[in-house]
């Protein structure tokens, strides 16, 4: 009950600087945001504008310069299972199989060797991969390691999935049949997903709320509800409705540089 | 078909013009210190099984071979027990990097042969000279490439471990050391080839067996056949001893994919 008032991220008043030899660079001025469990949040901004600061804080990989950042009302202190991370360029281990890329986390939970066969296969199946369970990451395609990096923060049983760009790297048709696979697995699982993309068009498939941030220094632009009904169409009126509006919210800060 | 046998055929046409050119420089008494391919062939026989000279080198071939091996490889164990865990400090510990690295990239330069009279005043005449010589050789591509390895992991694998919950020093025997396996395994063959290099000069030692042994009697003596004949010995059992290492690590690495000798 304590679960349904308390959101499962707050991000408050957090800003962050990083110093390089005489450089100070204020990648994220004081964000605040809140996620619910069970959202589909996407971050959108151009480079620099400190989406991915953003959600390298809430997985843990980096402390906030000041503000704090929350789990279910608890600072993050470091990355955990609870939140799995999906990088943009996979970051599978190589010398590991497809499933024993999966079974990783158990592993490293120390469950035994039946439990972790019972997860990996059930995460296996669940991406469609049960052909290539024995494949190495190099012998798969792009979009066949991404299956394998979803899965694999899923099989460790991550409330919340935080993703870098996922398919940024993937060819069109891939990218689409990925989205798809995702928002099944979300409305499945009911995980909370957090989403980092350059893309409007993604955004506005995948999300219920996207979050549009700017650059210079990096800041929280708008906080955007997407009452959409799903599958959406990206080739609906509505949608392009919603396309112009964030697009342009999206480049407001060269309007008010020009002004 | 062709296809079948194009590698062997093209790995031996260097070789074949090399015995040509050798056997034209021999018979037209270009010099007269070199022995013809066909005196070679028939020693090597009588080297390795006896019956046409019987003298002092007849059928001794794996007498000496064995020797030279037991060195090789025992050298190329005591260089590997010696500079995987030092690699491995100097790679992940950085008070160990500062403390050890400018004396041994000051060490390395010194050739094994600028060793060997030091070599025989610690160690002495004979056979612990030896080891210590190939072991010498041996040291350092197995050193570097191990410090290469473990310092050449791709950040995001710690990202992706810690975030699934390894962390700490498990994150050394699940990331770093498998991460550094391919860079290892280069500097172990890379160490072995260097131990057979090396051979003939830990083999200076005074031993009376060994193959660098024969050779140094062979220039004594100026029996120029019994030299070509322990060259070329060493050659093919530095290359099969490769193929052997080769083998096994396309075995153990068949999940790299730029791991293929």
């Amino acid at each position: 009950m304590a679960e349904s008032a308390t959101p499962i991220i707050e991000i408050k008043g957090v800003s962050k600087v990083f110093r390089m030899q005489d450089q100070t660079i204020h990648a994220l001025s004081e964000a605040n945001l809140s996620i619910d469990k069970g959202e589909f949040v996407c971050l959108i901004g151009a480079s620099g504008c400190g989406k991915s600061t953003l959600l390298r804080i809430m997985a843990g990989f980096e402390q906030p310069s000041s503000g704090d950042a929350l789990m279910w009302g608890r600072p993050i202190a470091g990355p955990d299972p609870t939140r799995g991370m999906v990088f943009q360029d996979y970051a599978l281990f190589p010398w590991l199989s497809v499933r024993d890329n999966i079974g990783f986390g158990p592993a490293a939970r120390g469950l035994s060797s039946g439990e972790i066969k019972q997860i990996t296969d059930k995460f296996i199946d669940l991406v469609g991969l049960a052909k290539f369970a024995n494949a190495y990451p190099h012998q798969l395609s792009g979009g066949m390691k991404q299956r394998v990096a979803i899965a694999r923060v899923l099989a460790n049983d991550a409330e919340l999935v935080l993703m870098d760009e996922p398919f940024g790297a993937l060819d069109a048709m891939t990218r689409e049949r990925l989205q798809d696979e995702l928002l099944d697995i979300w409305q499945r699982t009911k995980l909370t997903v957090v989403f980092v993309t350059h893309s409007v068009e993604e955004a506005i498939v995948l999300a219920n709320r996207v979050v549009v941030m700017t650059p210079g220094p990096g800041r929280i632009e708008s906080d955007n509800s997407l009452g959409l009904p799903r599958p959406r169409d990206v080739s609906s009126p509505e949608f392009n409705d919603i396309r112009r509006v964030l697009g342009a919210k999206l480049h407001s800060h060269h309007a008010k540089k020009a002004a | 078909m062709w296809s079948g046998v194009k590698p062997t055929v093209l790995a031996l046409i260097v070789p074949a013009l090399l015995l040509a050119f050798w056997q034209v420089a021999t018979t037209l008494q270009w010099t007269r210190l070199i022995p013809t391919p066909y005196a070679v062939a028939e020693y090597m026989v009588d080297f390795a099984v006896g019956g046409i000279y019987d003298d002092a080198y007849s059928a001794t071939l794996l007498t000496h071979l064995l020797a030279s091996m037991s060195r090789v490889y025992g050298g190329f164990a005591l260089a590997a027990l010696f500079a995987l865990p030092i690699g491995l400090m100097i790679g992940r510990m950085p008070w160990a990097r500062m403390l050890l690295d400018p004396f041994l990239q000051v060490m390395r330069p010194i050739p094994v042969t600028a060793w060997l009279p030091l070599s025989m005043i610690l160690f002495g005449l004979g056979a612990k000279s030896a080891f210590a010589l190939v072991c010498l050789g041996a040291f350092y591509p197995i050193l570097l490439n191990t410090v290469f390895g473990v310092r050449a992991v791709d950040p995001k694998l710690f990202e992706a471990a810690s975030m699934l919950g390894c962390r700490g020093n498990a994150q050394f025997y699940k990331v770093v050391l498998p991460a550094a396996v391919p860079s290892i395994f280069t500097g172990l063959r890379l160490g072995l080839g260097l131990a057979w290099f090396v051979i003939v000069v830990g083999e200076m030692t005074g031993v009376p067996q060994g193959l660098g042994a024969v050779i140094m009697d062979g220039r004594t003596l100026s029996r120029t056949e019994l030299v070509i004949c322990g060259m070329i010995v060493i050659g093919l059992a530095g290359y099969l001893s490769d193929r052997i290492v080769v083998a096994i690590g396309n075995r153990l690495l068949r999940w790299s994919p730029n791991h293929h000798g």
